[in-house]
């Protein structure tokens, strides 16, 4: 009987495992193509926050970074 | 002597964030490339033109550290529907500076940099930190990012008359879902005390304008969630979904869908979409029919949606002067605002506009 819940103890300690990275260095090749670059120019970047910042009243969480202005 | 000792701190410093973050084997966080870019920007949308150059270069030193430093010009020719219905257009220009350094110590980069930007009647200074580590196996890069900033409110002939603060909290994570596929999220809160507002904006209260009158106050919030995925070896699909809600009520999503598409040798084609729908803050009234202590008719916190169609192409030009590898870059964009709850004071109607924006860049890795 008590076999049962020292079975079930481990299973649940099994299932707390930390998860082993799965996607390999080597496997890797495609993310780091241009093509699945996340930002572009910093310059550009930074016009078409600013073309949108002070026209728009949400802002933030685009990993740009802006200065203040007057001009809204 | 100065600079060992900073060189030390900021090994420590990246030792006590790795020892926090890692969680897995080391991973390949570097720091950004060399580069140089030339840009010429324009807009044009809302009797708004505002045109100018922006440069910017980077340039490391021992592997470790990376300078960059950009210039930022804004030339505005101003005749918007503001400045028509309540004044005289005008033409201002607005510089903006910004240096920076990254370092790099093993699996983290530390970013600092600061930003001056100045025109007739406004300056700015801000000051901002980034932290990114690799975690999980290189899978997982965590960020952390403060941003404080520093403005002066002026009016022409009245001069500086208020200041105005801002402190901007950032948390990323990119995570690597498969060999294929990115995701990301962020979250960004902006704190703001001052004067928040225009001076030369007027409010409509039955009627008659008054001076508007904005909170001192404001909180924000961003979520953004995101992920780009590669179809094949020469396209990827891309997008991210952005809520936003601060303390005057205001609320938006925000969409971005888009396609890239290698189009010949070196040759990137890129075409998105962009959606955003708003709701207007709680004090924003177009025309008041009551007396409230705080009052406006600012356009950007009205009720509104816009969508923007964009396309970019990059074009490789080959390696000049022996080492530069150069990319010619150019981006259209054109954009359709529709306000809910803004009158054309002109015609009577909703007020609505079509923006075109347009890049222009070189960009030169060595």
């Amino acid at each position: 009987m008590r076999t049962i819940p020292l079975l079930a103890l481990a299973a649940l300690l099994g299932a707390c495992a930390a998860p082993e990275p799965w996607v390999k260095p080597y496997e890797r090749e495609r993310l780091a193509d241009p093509i699945m670059q996340l930002s572009g120019a910093a310059t550009a970047d930074k016009h078409r926050e600013h073309v949108r910042v002070v026209r728009e009243g949400a802002r933030g969480a685009t990993g740009v970074q802006g200065g203040g202005c007057g001009c809204n | 002597m100065v600079a060992t000792s900073l060189s030390r701190l900021l090994a420590r410093l990246a030792a006590l964030l790795g020892g926090v973050f890692a969680l897995g084997p080391a991973g390949a966080i570097t720091l950004p490339e060399n580069r140089a870019e030339a840009l010429a920007h324009a807009y044009d949308g809302d009797g708004v033109r505002a045109t100018g150059p922006a440069l910017l270069i980077r340039k490391s030193i021992a592997d470790k550290v990376s300078l960059s430093g950009s210039y930022y010009v804004d030339m505005v020719s101003n005749a918007s529907i503001d400045v028509v219905t309540t004044a005289s257009p005008f033409k201002e220009t607005r510089r903006a500076y910004t240096v920076g350094a990254d370092y790099v110590e093993r699996d983290t980069l530390i970013s600092v940099s600061g930003e001056s930007s100045t025109e007739p009647d406004y300056k700015a200074r801000s000051l901002s930190v980034d932290v990114a580590q690799e975690v999980f196996g290189g899978m997982s890069t965590v960020s952390l990012g403060f941003t404080r900033g520093s403005d002066d409110v002026g009016q022409k002939l009245v001069g500086y008359f208020d200041t105005a603060t801002h402190w901007q909290y950032r948390l990323g994570l990119t995570q690597v879902l498969t060999p294929r596929w990115l995701a990301t999220a962020n979250l960004e809160v902006v704190a703001d005390e001052g004067y928040l507002g225009s001076p030369y904006r007027v409010a409509r209260v039955f009627g008659a304008a008054v001076p508007e009158r904005n909170p001192r106050t404001r909180t924000s919030r961003a979520l953004k969630l995101g992920g780009v995925g590669s179809l094949d070896e020469k396209s990827a699909v891309y997008g991210s979904w952005r809520y936003f809600w601060d303390t005057w009520a205001v609320r938006a999503h925000t969409l971005e869908a888009g396609y890239r598409r290698y189009v010949r040798e070196g040759w990137l084609a890129d075409g998105s979409l962009r959606v955003v729908n708003q709701d207007a803050a709680l004090f924003y009234s177009d025309n008041a029919t009551a007396e409230t202590r705080y009052i406006t008719r600012n356009r950007q916190l009205a009720s509104y949606s816009s969508i923007g169609v964009g396309a970019k192409l990059s074009a490789p030009l080959g390696k000049w002067a022996g080492s530069y590898a150069v990319t010619a870059h150019g981006g259209f964009e054109r954009v359709m605002y529709r306000w809910r709850d803004f009158t054309d004071l002109r015609s009577g109607g909703r007020y609505r506009f079509d923006a075109t924006v347009l890049q222009l860049y070189l960009t030169a890795t060595y």
